[in-house]
Formats: structure tokens, sequence, C-alpha cells
């Protein structure tokens, strides 16, 4: 951050000191001003639509909100206290912190995996690279509606392989105790993609030299990994994970697309009621309750991620 | 056989395994893709369609308004795209070149804008864009997303790593901030600019909630909310609905195998190197 370098500042050639003292104020005061202006669209841009938002969102918690979302009548704590005491907010959040743990361990380590097998310099590792990267052009929307066909209630291929087995058909989408897994299963899938590139792209840039030296010392290759890559790129593997987590909570299309909350409400993580309660019962005011309180969730928990993770990671 | 030569074939399965597992929903897609929508709805399910039932993409184009569902994807997530490397870029110079007070607080602001979270700004947001009549607009789906604080600190991570000699050159030359961002850094950045054009072109492509709460209008819809009126135009006919897919799919797929070297290369460049 501190690497900065004055450019263009005119060369003094004057004697006169005030001078001097002048050209450099009219040089900083240039720079200050050429930076305003380099920041000023982004500032502009999360300012309207990022820290305007916030306020406002705070403030139409406060309230009740007619369909309009014109502020109707000011309700103080009262949505706050009834989003706290119902029985559906808790539910939602319970299914969500399933929904994470089902997710975001199993994404990581799958990536981490796929990342280590293929990172090795084979004759088709490049072949490999590009399909392990594939589900990231694939869109939640599509991905969704093609996990739809392979759930299907009576045509889903999953089911012919199972019966193959000998192992019964199972209502992916509409039993309740198999609902939830299913969204994971297909949610892992789609993230993938993204995982496992900033996976391979954390082990590319592990320098090659201490691979030789592992080697000449006699490492074997998982002592090599557990020892030396592992470590490296623990970075990358906080990102992912702070990442993952991060959007685990905000996960909605396939939700919508595949299952809108059911079976049961067994698919209804926090995301689809707010999302249900701003824009399909135009309660805005529960709905920005919600909202924030999943707001203060994340950051505590980004907080916790950063305090007690990145103590263990390895910054080069 | 060499121990070598055995460890190689064993990771050659294993690698095969796992694409087979990644690929299968794909490859499974394609396929049916080429159906007839009698062999699409037969079970136990058909893994090969007889023939290369081409008439399915036809249909497809005949039912739902799929050209201009990816004309509206493309030029939202390009625009999006060109937005987000002209501010992220300039951003990134002043952080990465610039003394200005304020510096440290501004910078973590443009942090912390990475931890809100959608949801928290999707309601008032809604209420803006509607107040403002971009509902059913190309400037509403485009112009909240233009600045990126992701894309900012992924471009300064690079421009602090480029060679300190070139700008003591251009000084001595007496060239100006301005010229020095356009001429020396946009051009020596190339890498870390592609990186950050594939990264935001694939994640707006696939942008879904915000599309599906200002787009009313069939024209106006994208790729993402478009895909779901197929399934259901045609209650049963799969084949048509995997065509769909394939055609929605490709743009995506054809940007992935060209950016998938500066993506994996600049990805953690700047997320990581603090």
């Amino acid at each position: 951050m501190e690497k900065e370098i004055t450019l263009a500042s005119p060369l003094p050639r004057e004697s006169s000191r005030s001078k001097k003292a002048a050209s450099l104020r009219t040089s900083r005061w240039k720079e200050r001003s050429l930076a305003y202006f380099f920041l000023a669209p982004s500032l502009i841009l999360f300012g309207i639509f990022l820290f305007y938002p916030l306020l406002k969102s705070v403030y139409l918690s406060l309230y009740l909100t007619d369909p309009q979302g014109r502020v109707a009548s000011f309700a103080g704590a009262d949505n706050f206290k009834n989003v706290l005491t119902s029985e559906v907010f808790y539910n939602s959040l319970w299914i969500t912190v399933k929904f994470i743990l089902l997710t975001v361990p199993t994404g990581v380590a799958a990536a981490l995996v796929l990342a280590a097998l293929s990172i090795q310099k084979l004759k088709f590792t490049k072949l490999f690279q590009f399909f392990f990267s594939l589900p990231m052009a694939v869109s939640v929307g599509t991905g969704s509606i093609i996990w739809m066909v392979l759930y299907h209630p009576t045509l889903s291929i999953l089911n012919y392989g199972l019966s193959l087995a000998g192992i019964p058909p199972i209502a992916w989408l509409t039993d309740p105790k198999w609902a939830l897994l299913s969204i994971a299963l297909m949610t892992v899938w789609l993230n993938l993609g993204f995982n496992y590139i900033v996976m391979l792209s954390g082990m590319q840039s592990v320098p090659e030299d201490l691979y030789e030296s592992a080697k000449i010392d006699g490492s074997g290759s998982f002592r090599t990994f557990f020892r030396i890559t592992l470590p490296l790129i623990s970075p990358s593997l906080f990102f992912i994970s702070v990442v993952s987590i991060i959007s685990a909570f905000q996960s909605f299309a396939q939700i919508n697309i595949l299952t809108k909350g059911g079976p049961m409400n067994s698919t209804d993580v926090l995301v689809y009621n707010i999302y249900q309660d701003a824009f399909i019962n135009y309660r805005f005011g529960i709905g920005s309750a919600q909202a924030l309180i999943l707001f203060v969730l994340i950051t505590l928990l980004t907080i916790v991620q950063f305090k007690f993770g990145e103590k263990k990671v390895h910054y080069q | 056989m060499t121990i070598r030569a055995v460890n190689q074939t064993i990771l050659y399965i294993m690698l095969s395994i796992a694409a087979l597992f990644i690929l299968f929903p794909l490859l499974f897609t394609l396929s049916s893709a080429f159906m007839s929508s009698a062999e699409s709805a037969t079970y136990p399910p058909r893994l090969l369609p007889s023939g290369l039932h081409w008439d399915n993409f036809l249909q497809v184009v005949d039912t739902v308004p799929v050209i201009r569902f990816i004309t509206n994807s493309f030029a939202v997530s390009g625009a999006i795209m060109l937005g987000q490397l002209i501010t992220a870029s300039m951003a990134a110079y002043a952080f990465a070149f610039l003394r200005f007070p304020g510096k440290a607080v501004i910078f973590s602001l443009f942090l912390s804008t990475m931890m809100i979270p959608w949801e928290v700004t999707m309601i008032p947001n809604y209420l803006t864009v509607r107040s403002w009549h971009w509902i059913d607009s190309y400037q509403g789906l485009i112009v909240p997303f233009l600045a990126s604080a992701f894309g900012t600190f992924l471009l300064r991570q690079y421009f602090l790593q480029l060679p300190k000699e070139l700008f003591e050159a251009a000084k001595v030359d007496g060239c100006g901030h301005i010229r020095v961002f356009i001429q020396l850094v946009l051009p020596l950045s190339a890498p870390s600019l592609a990186t950050l054009a594939v990264y935001s072109f694939l994640t707006n492509w696939s942008n879904y909630l915000w599309p599906m709460l200002i787009t009313n209008k069939e024209s106006m819809r994208t790729v993402q909310i478009g895909i779901s009126m197929l399934q259901f135009e045609e209650v049963t006919a799969w084949n048509v609905v995997m065509a769909g897919i394939v055609i929605m799919l490709l743009p995506s797929l054809i940007l992935l195998i060209v950016g998938l070297k500066p993506l994996v290369r600049g990805i953690t460049a700047g997320a990581l190197k603090g």
C-alpha cells in the first residue's frame, strides 16, 4: 500500500523558497484532486447502491410499509421482535446452517482434492483442468434446470442408476428428508468450478523449487502435500472458505427453481424467506429486519473466521 | 512397469472418475438435447439419442425468444464488464500510486463493501430503481453493478507489482499521471485486466435474482430468467428444454475456454497476496 510514486512533480528552478513551496502545493493539490476524481465513479456507485440501501434497510426495518414500499407507520423494534420470536425464522436459520454445513466443507475439500490431482504435469493435465473448471460456465439458472431433470420424479437417470445397484428410487426433491441434501449436492457441483480455479491458482503460485528441494530430501508426495503445499495454499483455502460461507448464505436461485422452499418448508433458507416476505407478501419492513439480522450474522461469522482462521494462514 | 508408471495410471484413473462425475450432468444435457421427445420421456432413461434431432433447436428458437435473451445477457454482462474494468482500474490506480488524505479509510470502505450481502441492499435498491422508472430497462440491469471492490483490490495488487524503474523513467520524461495510467499501467496490466474481465462477465452472466425482480417484459429478460420459461411452455418436452440449455450455455462455455488461462493465473494474485 505504501509504494507511492510522485510523478511529474515540476522541477523547481527558482531560488525563492515561497515559490517552491507554492508549486509543491499545487502539485500536491493536483495529485489529490486526481485521486478523488479516480475514486469518484466507484464511490458514487457504492454510495447509491450499497451504503444508502444499507441505511435504508435499517430505516425500513423500523416501519410497516404498504405494498408500494411507502412507509405506513412506525413500528419501532416490533419487526425485529416479530422475527426473533417467530418459529419460521428459527426454522429457516437452522435450515441455512444445515445447508452451509452440507455444502461448504464438501465443496472446499472436493476442490482441494481435484486441484491436487490435476496439478501434476502429465500429458492430459490441461484437459482435466478444463473439465474441472466447467461448472464455472454453468449459471445457477441453467444448472438448476439441468438438475431438475436429473432429479425428475419419474424420469430420473440417477434413480435408474440406483436401481441398477438394487437401491429403491429416491424422491429427491419431494421428500422432506432428501430435498435439502439434493439442493446441497447440486450446489456443490455448481460451485466446484470456481472453487477449483481458485485452488489451482493458489497451487500454481507455490514456487517450483520448493517441490524440487522436497524431492531431493526424499519427501513422498503425500508428505510434500501436507507439509509444503497445504500450508502454502492456506491463503487460498481461507479465502475460499470465507467466500463459500457467504455465498451459501445467499443461495437463492436453485431453491426458487427446484423446490420453492418446500416440501414442508424443508428448504426454506433465510434468503428465500426474506424474498417471500418482501416481494411476495410485500412486507418490506419485516423483510428488511430479517436481512439486517442476516447481515449481522454473516459479519460476525466472518470476523470469527478472521480471528481464528487467519492465525493459521501462512502468508508468503 | 515401474512405480512411476503405476502411479501415473492410478492418477489417470482417479482423474477420469472425477471428470466423469463432474461432466455427467453436462453430457446428459447435450445428449438429451438431440433426442426425440419420446426418447427423452422414457424410463429407463436413454443415455444416447438414436439420431441427431437438430429440429429441437429450431423448436426452441420458435417457442421462446432465446436469441433476444442471449442478446440481452450479452449486452448487460458486456456493459458491466467494461464498466467494472474502467471504474476498478481508476480506483486501483489511485490506491496504488497517488497520495491523498483519507486513503486508508477509503480503502477499508471499499473492502467493507464485499461484506454487505446482496439481500440487505436488494429491497431498497428495488425501490430506488423503481422510483427512477428503471424497471424493464438496460440501465436498471447494468448500473447497480458497475463498480467492483473485488476488481479494484485485484488490480491494485497487480499494479503494485509493476517494476518501479518504469515509473522513474516516465517521471524523467515528464509524463503526468493520466498519461502514465493510460499508456503505461493499463497496457502492462493486460493479464490482470483479462482476469477481471472473464470473472466479471461470467458472474454477471449468472445473475438471477436482480434481473428477476426488475424485469417483467419478455423482451427485457436475460438468459437466466428466460430459461425457466422453456420449462413452463412445454410440460414434458425435456429434449427441447435441454436444447435450449445447450444454446444458452454456449456463450459462457466459449468464454471459459478462451479465458481459463488468465482466470487461473490471476484470480489469487489479487485476492490473497495482501
